[in-house]
């Protein structure tokens, strides 16, 4: 089997991802974005798992899994705090500490 | 078929157990502890627990035997670095814990948010605060955040590096979204640092899968060898590197990855950003250095002219900005990451060192260590100069504080003239290691930058000197009467400066003996 398509694939949506978190204004898109960039490395690292016969590749997404949803409760608990404070999620009311 | 129980070194690994297990039970404390009783708790556990972990660590290193090789099944690489980052990553985990839990200075509650889940300005918030109560879960925080420290500089596969950078970023974004005072700014400084953090693992990460595809391995030594041997084609390799060096770099703080070290410098509790000035700054550094020379080695040819770029940019950018703050803790933020640069280039330098002289990756440990005691000290006498809305962090107000309190004024003025290197202080020493690990290395064109950008860093500090001594001291700002809690890192930051310049052989001797990474 042959990962390039695979890696292709995943090179995009890690592209996609990464654009959300530079030009969306929300946090929550950001963050959202910031989670497919993760899933990208998923893929790759499943894809290289197959095309090389190991299985490290495979557990090693679980891993980032777990680490993900770590994430998101930090991720949003974050969040939430700062939208209680000033009803809103986007990145450029946030802008009391820029010089 | 049988399944082999996986080895597990207990003894070897028990520092890091020991930081993780009290972690866990800072947790139980503030479930099962009555209130009044849960500061006094936490402050003996995490006292206890990070002293228990460093006598574990002296112990395990002083084996005659197996106190070396890879632990936990190839997980952790436990080698000389290893040992050195543990030992300073404990030393000064200990000293910017103390200064969390001073309580003296603001009237008798530490300087984290009464409660920090209500709105600021809020009823709740009033009830909180006239209730003085305190969040002591920032003491377990830390220590997850020291342990996930710890695994990383030791990480022998990517994956465990990968983790134990969540383990340690994770408690750190919320840390420093919790200030009693200046509320906005903490929880600002929170979201930008979990944000961009989050982005730079999601790199990171990515790299990792890269570099995994074209070794087929997240182990550093079979990476090394795939280097050697590859399946498929180098562009897989340099993507990867690239994407691990953005993850890496961004955790160090360097240009042009730096934009969230002042804000969140500024905006975290001033406890929290002295921790986090050593102490990631530590575990990052030594992740760096650990994947960049035993997994990527053999690539070193392609990495260093690139780093040597960035190090140079970082010390350039450090400097020159750090000239026109006017916040202490910015200006200690931007002196941070020129701190960076400077790490960068005995990075680059990549020498194993002639017989009997420093190495780089033995430069590299006694710059930190020396940077580190006058962070903590630097970072705890912030916390000490006030006024009447809290910490005074606007520099002018720092005039005339030489008159004021000569003792704290000198003691600031000796910690930065640590941190422009002027000779007699340790900073003079590590600066003289680290550009001499760099020249071995070839790269003496590097040596030339930093030497300029460090007598313009000089003019930095100089200035923060000259204002505090022969200026009309500032009206309503005061010295904070501070317990043993903070007098401690500042004593000893500023003894250890010191005696870090006027004798650093024993020192020295120990960096470089214990510098040889484990392949």
């Amino acid at each position: 089997m042959s990962p390039d398509n695979y890696l292709y694939l995943a090179a995009i949506l890690f592209t996609i991802g990464t654009i959300g978190v530079m030009i969306r204004r929300n946090a929550l898109v950001a963050f959202m974005s910031v989670e497919l960039m993760l899933n990208a490395a998923n893929l790759v690292m499943v894809a290289f798992a197959l095309a090389r016969g190991g299985l490290d590749g495979q557990v090693a997404t679980f891993f980032v899994m777990v680490v993900a949803a770590a994430e998101v409760v930090v991720g949003l608990s974050i969040i939430i705090t700062i939208y209680r404070t000033r009803r809103s999620t986007s990145v450029d009311a946030a802008n009391l500490l820029k010089l | 078929m049988t399944i082999t129980a996986p080895t597990f070194e207990w003894l070897q690994l028990s520092p890091v157990l020991v930081v993780l297990l009290a972690a866990c039970v800072g947790i139980l404390i503030e479930a099962l502890v009555p209130r009044v009783w849960r500061f006094l708790a936490q402050v003996v556990l995490f006292e206890l627990s990070i002293l228990a972990a460093f006598m574990l660590l002296v112990l395990s290193w002083s084996q005659p035997r197996n106190s070396l090789g890879l632990m936990a099944m190839g997980a952790i690489s436990l080698d000389g670095p290893s040992y050195l980052m543990w030992a300073s990553l404990l030393v000064f985990g200990l000293l910017s814990l103390l200064v969390f839990a001073e309580r003296d200075l603001g009237n008798g509650v530490t300087a984290f948010a009464a409660s920090a889940a209500s709105v600021p300005g809020s009823p709740a918030e009033a009830e909180a605060t006239t209730a003085r109560h305190e969040h002591t879960e920032v003491f377990p925080l830390a220590l997850f955040s020291l342990a996930g420290m710890m695994v990383f500089v030791a990480a022998n596969d990517l994956i465990t590096a990968f983790i134990a950078l969540e383990v340690m970023s994770l408690p750190l974004y919320l840390l420093s979204g919790m200030a009693r005072r200046r509320r906005l700014l903490s929880q600002e400084a929170a979201l930008k640092y979990f944000l961009l953090g989050a982005l730079s693992s999601a790199f990171f990460l990515f790299g990792v899968a890269l570099v995994y595809g074209f070794s087929g391995s997240f182990e550093l030594g079979a990476i090394n060898d795939a280097i050697a041997n590859p399946v498929y084609g180098r562009g897989l390799l340099y993507t990867g590197m690239a994407f691990l060096a953005i993850g890496l770099l961004f955790k160090i703080g360097a240009v042009p990855f730096h934009n969230w070290v002042p804000d969140v410098y500024v905006g975290a509790p001033t406890p929290v950003t002295g921790f986090m000035a050593i102490c990631t700054k530590l575990a990052a550094v030594g992740a760096t250095v650990r994947v960049f020379y035993v997994a990527l080695g053999a690539e070193r040819w392609s990495w260093q002219p690139l780093l040597a770029v960035v190090a140079v940019l970082t010390m350039a950018l450090g400097v020159v900005v750090a000239l026109t703050q006017t916040d202490i803790k910015r200006l200690l933020a931007y002196s941070s990451i020129s701190h960076a640069g400077f790490i960068l280039v005995a990075v680059v330098g990549a020498t194993a060192g002639a017989q009997g002289r420093v190495n780089s990756f033995g430069s590299i440990v006694f710059y930190l260590i020396a940077y580190g005691f006058a962070t903590v000290a630097a970072f705890a006498i912030v916390t000490m100069v006030r006024d009447s809305t809290g910490e005074a962090h606007a520099i002018s107000s720092w005039a005339g504080l030489g008159r004021k309190n000569p003792l704290l004024a000198g003691i600031f003025a000796l910690l930065m003239l640590s941190f422009a290197g002027i000779p007699l202080t340790g900073g003079f020493i590590g600066k003289w290691a680290v550009f001499s690990a760099a020249w071995q290395g070839g790269y003496s064109w590097l040596v030339i930058a930093a030497v300029a950008a460090s007598l313009v860093a000089a003019y930095v500090y100089l200035r923060v000197i000259v204002l505090m001594f022969f200026s009309e001291p500032v009206a309503g700002v005061a010295v904070g009467r501070a317990s043993g809690l903070t007098w401690v890192p500042v004593a000893l930051g500023a003894a250890l400066s010191a005696y870090l310049g006027l004798f650093p052989g024993p020192l020295l001797d120990l960096v470089t003996s214990a510098s040889t990474f484990l392949r």
